[in-house]
C-alpha cells in the first residue's frame, strides 16, 4: 500500500488485483440477493478506493480502511439499484453464471457512463484500458503532452465517479 | 469495460505520489485563516483601544471563547474527513459552551439586573450576525474544497465541523472590531452567528461532500 501511494504503478496494480478478489467475494452475496450485477458494484468500489486513497493514513491497517470505503459504496450502489421488488430471471442467471467462473466479469454500468465522457477523455481512457498503453505512448499517439494525458485521465476518472453517483442504473 | 481494464487505468493514474488528505486539510486551514484575516483588514478595522482592552478580562474572554470553539472543532476535522475513525472523546466540544456559561454566570452576579438588557442588546447585534458569517466564509470555502478530496462517512457532520472551525475563527476576528465585551452579548449573538455558519456548512457538506 505504502509503495502504491508513492506512485509505484506496478505495486499499485497488484494491490488492486488482490483487493478485487476479496471485493468480489463480499459483493456477490449481497448483489445476488438484490438481483444486480456484482461486477458493476466491484468496479464502483475500485474507482472510489482509487480516488480516495489519500485518506488512508500511513502505518495504519489497510483492511479496515478498504472495508469502510467498500461498505459505503456497496450500500450506496445497492440502494440506488435495488428499488425494484421483482428480480428478472435473466439477471439472476447472469449472476449465477458469473459466480461459476471466477474470471473477469463484463460490467455494463461503467461502459454506459464511459459514453458520457467527452471524446478526448474517452479516447485516452480507452487507449490506456483496452490497448494498455502508458501515458507516454498515449501522448505520442494523440499528439498531446504527457502531462495533458495524465490530467485528462485523472479528470475522466473523477467524472466517471460523479456520474455513477447521479445516473440511475438500468438493468 | 472489464475490471482488469479498469485496474489498468487506475494504476496508470496512480503514477504520482498521492498527497495525504490531512496535509490538504492543514493547508486549507492555513490558507483560509489568512484569507479571512485579510478580509478583516481590508473591510473592517480592529478597535483602536486594543492595547488597553487586551488587559481586560472581558475582552480576553471573548477571544479565548472563540479560540476554544475553533480549536476544539479542529481536533475533529481530521477524523470526520476519513471513512473510518477511532471513536474519540467528544468532550472537547463542550469546553467552549462551558466557558461561555461560566462567563454568563459571573457577569450576571457582578452586574446589576437593570444593566442586563443593555449589555445583552449591545451596540452592534446586527453587525455581529452579519460580519461573523462573512469573516468565516473564506475559511469555510477552503475547508469544504479540501474535504471534497476526503471521504467523510458523515458528510453533514464533516461540513458542520468545518463550519464550527470557521465560525470560531470568524468570531475571533470579529471580536477584534466588536465594541461589546459582555459575556451576555457573546452568549447571545456570537452563539447565533456561529450556529448560522455551522448549519450552513452542514448543509454544504450534505450538498458537496457526498462521494
Amino acid at each position: 500500500m505504502e509503495r502504491s501511494l508513492q506512485g509505484d504503478t506496478c505495486a499499485y496494480r497488484n494491490l488492486l488485483v488482490e483487493l478485487t478478489v476479496g471485493l468480489r467475494h463480499v459483493v456477490r452475496g449481497r448483489a445476488r440477493a438484490a438481483g444486480i450485477d456484482a461486477e458493476d458494484v466491484v468496479q464502483e468500489v475500485l474507482l472510489a478506493l482509487h480516488l480516495k486513497r489519500g485518506t488512508w493514513v500511513r502505518g495504519t491497517p489497510v483492511a479496515p480502511w478498504v472495508a469502510a470505503i467498500a461498505r459505503n459504496k456497496i450500500v450506496d450502489g445497492l440502494r440506488r439499484r435495488g428499488h425494484r421488488t421483482e428480480i428478472p430471471l435473466e439477471s439472476v442467471m447472469e449472476t449465477l453464471w458469473s459466480d461459476e467462473s471466477d474470471s473477469e466479469g463484463q460490467a455494463h454500468d461503467l461502459e454506459r457512463v464511459l459514453g458520457m465522457l467527452n471524446e478526448r477523455q474517452r479516447e485516452v481512457v480507452r487507449a490506456v484500458s483496452i490497448e494498455g498503453h502508458s501515458a507516454q505512448e498515449v501522448a505520442a499517439r494523440l499528439q498531446m503532452s504527457e502531462g495533458a494525458v495524465r490530467v485528462t485521465l485523472h479528470r475522466s476518472l473523477k467524472a466517471l465517479a460523479a456520474m455513477f453517483r447521479v445516473v440511475p442504473s438500468e438493468d | 469495460m472489464k475490471t482488469e481494464e479498469l485496474i489498468r487505468v487506475l494504476a496508470a493514474d496512480g503514477s504520482r505520489p498521492v498527497v495525504p488528505v490531512t496535509r490538504t486539510l492543514w493547508r486549507a486551514l492555513g490558507l483560509g485563516v489568512l484569507a479571512s484575516t485579510a478580509l478583516l483588514l481590508l473591510l473592517l478595522h480592529p478597535r483602536a483601544d486594543i492595547p488597553r482592552a487586551i488587559f481586560t478580562v472581558r475582552f480576553d474572554f471573548k477571544l479565548v471563547f472563540a479560540l476554544l470553539i475553533a480549536v476544539s472543532a479542529m481536533l475533529f476535522l481530521k477524523e470526520t474527513a476519513r471513512p473510518l475513525a477511532p471513536e474519540r472523546w467528544r468532550w472537547p466540544l463542550g469546553l467552549g459552551p462551558l466557558l461561555l456559561l461560566t462567563g454568563v454566570v459571573v457577569e450576571l452576579s457582578t452586574q446589576p439586573a437593570a444593566a442586563w438588557g443593555g449589555l445583552l442588546v449591545g451596540h452592534n447585534a446586527v453587525h455581529c450576525l452579519s460580519l461573523i458569517p462573512m469573516l468565516s466564509l473564506p475559511l469555510v470555502v477552503c475547508l469544504l474544497v479540501a474535504l471534497r478530496r476526503a471521504a467523510p462517512m458523515k458528510p453533514i457532520v464533516a461540513g458542520a465541523i468545518a463550519g464550527l472551525v470557521a465560525g470560531g475563527v470568524g468570531s475571533m476576528l470579529y471580536a477584534l472590531t466588536c465594541p461589546d465585551d459582555s459575556p451576555l452579548f457573546v452568549a447571545t449573538w456570537y452563539s447565533i452567528a456561529i450556529a448560522i455558519v455551522t448549519s450552513c456548512a452542514g448543509w454544504g457538506g450534505k450538498r458537496f461532500l457526498r462521494w
